[in-house]
């Protein structure tokens, strides 16, 4: 079952077309790497996914509703983390994890039910009361991502998720992407890092506003007969002509 | 797994978001010291520290007869609260001396004979010389001197029954003791609730902005309109709060009554809380970044409060540009209603065109500011 679904999905601003008559389609629970340079276009396709940005022409499909007609059931079906910190740092740790789940809608006993379960999950109890501005990044960001997926969303939309963070709480962050991807919620991520494209199901690498390729890591490595992602991404951004900004 | 999409519950998502934007207001000692002391600190600043009036300054006479007349002028103006004596001088080389070495702020001089050229001749001479380097309360201890002079004058001409004399007095309607604070309690009040809620409501959203969270509420099924009510909903209440507390201390610490009805006085603040919440969104629409918001709330919207509203300085007084340019400031409007409900006790029915404007001002700043928030998140 497909879960996200873009036919010819374009964006022009002016005469800038950001994002270029990209087709791609991510299966229910499926990890999908959205790759490319900066400037590629990546976070403007991802704006039109999350219902925040209508399509110039082509269309979409999230969580089997239209992006242009229905963003607002859109919202509700997803979460959404960006490479900004996405958490109120001066609110404690449950604090905003009530925020959040009142923003979904989430009624109060569940919310005590989950927050609890939650907590103890990420052995995060005895800072239950912790400002958030306090916890180190990596447990900022693993906290953020619960977040993402506290309402049970069918997708979450990842931007950069680990930007900043070192390799060990990367790992751990990527754990739970796996975890949350086997209870069927699709991830889709976008990433600067290549060893992270490596732990995707399946990437498209975006240049110039034109997905040039999507394949499962190991198959893009095997055609183009590169020893890692990084080595794929390489060759496929000096293709651009764009400035990177 | 699907999400529950049965009713909006719009309910929980205000409440929840009240209830965050209490967390931040009472856990930042900054947002707290400008929402509750500055209000206090700038009403006992502009009603006692910085008043039009001038008490107890130093007067030295020189006065070379030393008569009945003389004496009782003196005596009259250092009866006073203005006047303080501070001596006599001996002669008019001395005068000079005062005023390098701050002896005094003002010397009278009465001309020999004083009391004889007066009775005799009906004419008698009278100087009164003040340090003009600083004009505004020269002119301020002129007046209250010439002011205690003419009377002693009207009250020489009753003792003499001189007829058909025709004696002009001023009467001060309203605020009859001159008083500073009746002055300024109403444009500390329009400051005030002007910086609360358009500085503070467009620093809150924009901070949200700055920090990337705005991003994660857009994507939330949270509608955008109920973002913009929960900002407003704790800065209304903060508002409030500040309002009580201006207008107890202008009652019980100041002495400025209320003159007329309360309740309309509180309904005609309501009404310009609203003007200044709209404008505080606007602001937050057309900036990026907290600093942004404050500098153009503070030069857009205090400076022309404190300037053009007719505060400080009297609109009448002012160039027609500037004249004009005033009725565009919603706090001119507030400032004179609140002068009429609140100094002069007046009833509703006075202000109503006051209403009227800050209602239109409310009603096309509110829709103009929807709509550009909307649009921004294309």
């Amino acid at each position: 079952m497909n879960v996200i679904k873009a036919e010819n999905l374009t964006k022009r601003f002016g005469n800038f077309t950001a994002v270029d008559a990209i087709s791609f389609e991510v299966k229910k629970g499926e990890i999908f790497g959205f790759l490319g340079a900066n400037g590629a276009g990546k976070t403007t396709a991802m704006r039109m996914l999350c219902g925040l940005s209508s399509p110039t022409s082509g269309r979409g499909e999230v969580a089997g509703f239209d992006i242009e007609k229905q963003s607002e059931k859109i919202k509700s079906s997803i979460g959404y983390m960006s490479q900004k910190f996405s958490l109120y740092g001066d609110l404690k740790v449950y604090e905003n994890i009530r925020l959040f789940a009142g923003i979904y809608g989430m009624p109060e006993k569940k919310i005590k039910v989950r927050t609890d379960e939650l907590l103890e999950k990420l052995g995060f109890q005895k800072e239950r009361n912790t400002l958030v501005k306090s916890l180190p990044l990596g447990w900022k960001q693993k906290l953020s991502f619960s977040v993402a997926v506290f309402h049970d969303p069918q997708i979450v939309f990842l931007d950069e998720p680990t930007g900043g963070v070192d390799p060990s709480a990367r790992r751990q962050f990527w754990e739970m992407i796996y975890e949350a991807s086997s209870r069927g919620i699709t991830v889709f991520v976008t990433t600067h890092y290549m060893d992270e494209a490596e732990y995707c199901h399946r990437v498209s690498i975006m240049v110039d506003g034109k997905i040039e390729v999507l394949d499962s890591p190991s198959n893009l490595k095997k055609i183009y007969s590169a020893a890692s992602m990084d080595e794929v991404f390489h060759r496929m951004a000096r293709k651009a002509v764009r400035n990177e900004t | 797994m699907k999400h529950d999409l049965k009713m909006p519950p719009d309910m929980i998502q205000l409440l929840s978001f009240i209830k965050k934007e209490f967390y931040h207001i009472l856990r930042d000692k900054r947002t707290i010291l400008i929402l509750l002391v500055m209000p206090v600190i700038q009403i006992i600043l502009f009603g006692f520290a910085i008043t039009t009036e001038i008490k107890n300054n130093k007067i030295v006479i020189l006065d070379p007869s030393r008569d009945i007349a003389t004496s009782r002028i003196v005596r009259q103006l250092v009866e006073s609260e203005y006047f303080e004596l501070a001596g006599y001088l001996k002669s008019d080389k001395d005068i000079e001396k005062v005023f390098i070495n701050h002896e005094a702020e003002l010397v009278i001089v009465f001309a020999d004979k004083f009391s004889e050229n007066l009775m005799h001749t009906g004419k008698a001479d009278i100087q009164i010389i003040a340090d003009a380097s600083d004009p505004n309360t020269a002119v301020s201890l002129f007046n209250y001197a010439s002011g205690v002079i003419s009377y002693y004058q009207q009250e020489l001409m009753n003792e003499n029954n001189v007829p058909y004399q025709i004696t002009s007095g001023i009467r001060l309607l309203y605020n009859p003791g001159m008083k500073g604070a009746y002055n300024f309690v109403p444009g500390v009040m329009g400051m005030i609730l002007m910086l609360i809620c358009a500085m503070m409501t467009s620093i809150a959203i924009v901070r949200e902005k700055e920090t990337g969270t705005m991003e994660v509420l857009l994507v939330s099924p949270m509608r955008p309109i109920l973002i913009i009510i929960s900002k407003a909903v704790p800065y209304f209440i903060l508002s409030s709060v500040n309002l009580t507390t201006t207008l107890m201390l202008s009652v019980f610490v100041l002495g400025v009554p209320v003159a007329g009805s309360l309740f309309w006085l509180v309904l005609f603040s309501v009404v310009f809380i609203f003007v200044s919440l709209s404008l505080g969104l606007l602001v937050s629409t057309i900036t990026e970044t907290q600093v942004a918001a404050m500098l153009i709330s503070g030069m857009t919207l205090m400076m022309p409060v404190l300037m053009l509203s007719g505060m400080m300085f009297p609109i009448e007084n002012m160039p027609k540009f500037l004249q004009w340019l005033s009725h565009i400031i919603p706090a001119r409007w507030y400032i004179a209603g609140v002068r009429k409900l609140m100094i002069k006790g007046l009833g509703v029915t006075s202000v109503l065109k006051e209403f009227a404007i800050l209602g239109g001002m409310a009603v096309i700043l509110i829709t103009v500011s929807l709509k550009k928030f909307k649009k921004r998140l294309e």
